[in-house]
């Protein structure tokens, strides 16, 4: 299991702050969990299509489409941030 | 370094006296202090600012230990309010010290730059025709950019 967070927009529209994902067993990579979750159409679909400008993070750490991911890791995906 | 995220308002003089308090060989302060603006994209009434705990703090550290490596610096301290915030509230202050000006002023600059597009915030407004989330802007980016070492 990954733990995936949703902050901001996100959030909002997926109805949700966070979840525990079973990985399944051929998803090594965050672009790999993107796409699981965008599959789930609606909603998830919309937001997180391989066109939306979005964020995500590994462990709290900055990460890109090629990032490897495990179980026990803690996923983020956000909108790109607006602090300051 | 400090890095401290809050919802309460802070005191930029006191927290600049305190950081530099100590240390003779500072000669140079270089401080930024952020405010809310009533106007971005039209007329803002408040703001709700979130973050990635945790995130946020491990962000700000690591582009405060990439200022050390780069400028000659003695200490920095990073503050960042979260929750709501009102137009003239302040919302994020940066304190470099140093011997000189020139490390001071680039090192505040960049962590200012790296901070706006790096560390897990988002801006959420409340105006008169509804609430919206801020977008980022692309002159965040371009700003960040600047500082990048060339190979």
């Amino acid at each position: 299991m990954v733990k995936v967070l949703y902050f901001a927009r996100l959030r909002e529209a997926l109805g949700t702050a966070g979840e525990e994902v079973a990985l399944p067993a051929s998803v090594t990579t965050l672009a790999g969990l993107r796409a699981v979750l965008s599959a789930r159409g609606g909603a998830w679909s919309e937001e997180l299509a391989a066109n939306r400008r979005i964020r995500a993070a590994v462990n709290q750490i900055m990460a890109d489409e090629q990032t490897a991911i495990a179980d026990g890791d803690e996923v983020a995906f956000f909108p790109p941030v607006t602090g300051g | 370094m400090t890095v401290r995220v809050q919802t309460q308002d802070f005191d930029a003089s006191a927290e600049i006296g305190a950081l530099r308090r100590g240390n003779p060989k500072v000669g140079a302060v270089a401080s930024f202090i952020g405010i809310v603006r009533d106007v971005n994209e039209g007329a803002v009434a408040e703001m709700a600012l979130e973050h990635y705990p945790g995130m946020t703090e491990r962000a700000i550290e690591e582009i405060v230990t990439q200022a050390r490596g780069r400028w000659d610096i003695f200490d920095a301290l990073v503050i960042h309010r979260v929750g709501t915030l009102k137009p003239t509230d302040q919302i994020v202050l940066v304190v470099v010290t140093s011997g000189h000006r020139g490390d001071a002023f680039a090192a505040c600059e960049f962590i200012m730059d790296y901070l706006k597009t790096r560390a897990p915030f988002w801006k959420k407004e409340r105006t008169p025709s509804g609430e919206r989330w801020v977008e980022a802007r692309t002159s965040d980016d371009i700003a960040a950019e600047r500082w990048r070492l060339k190979g």
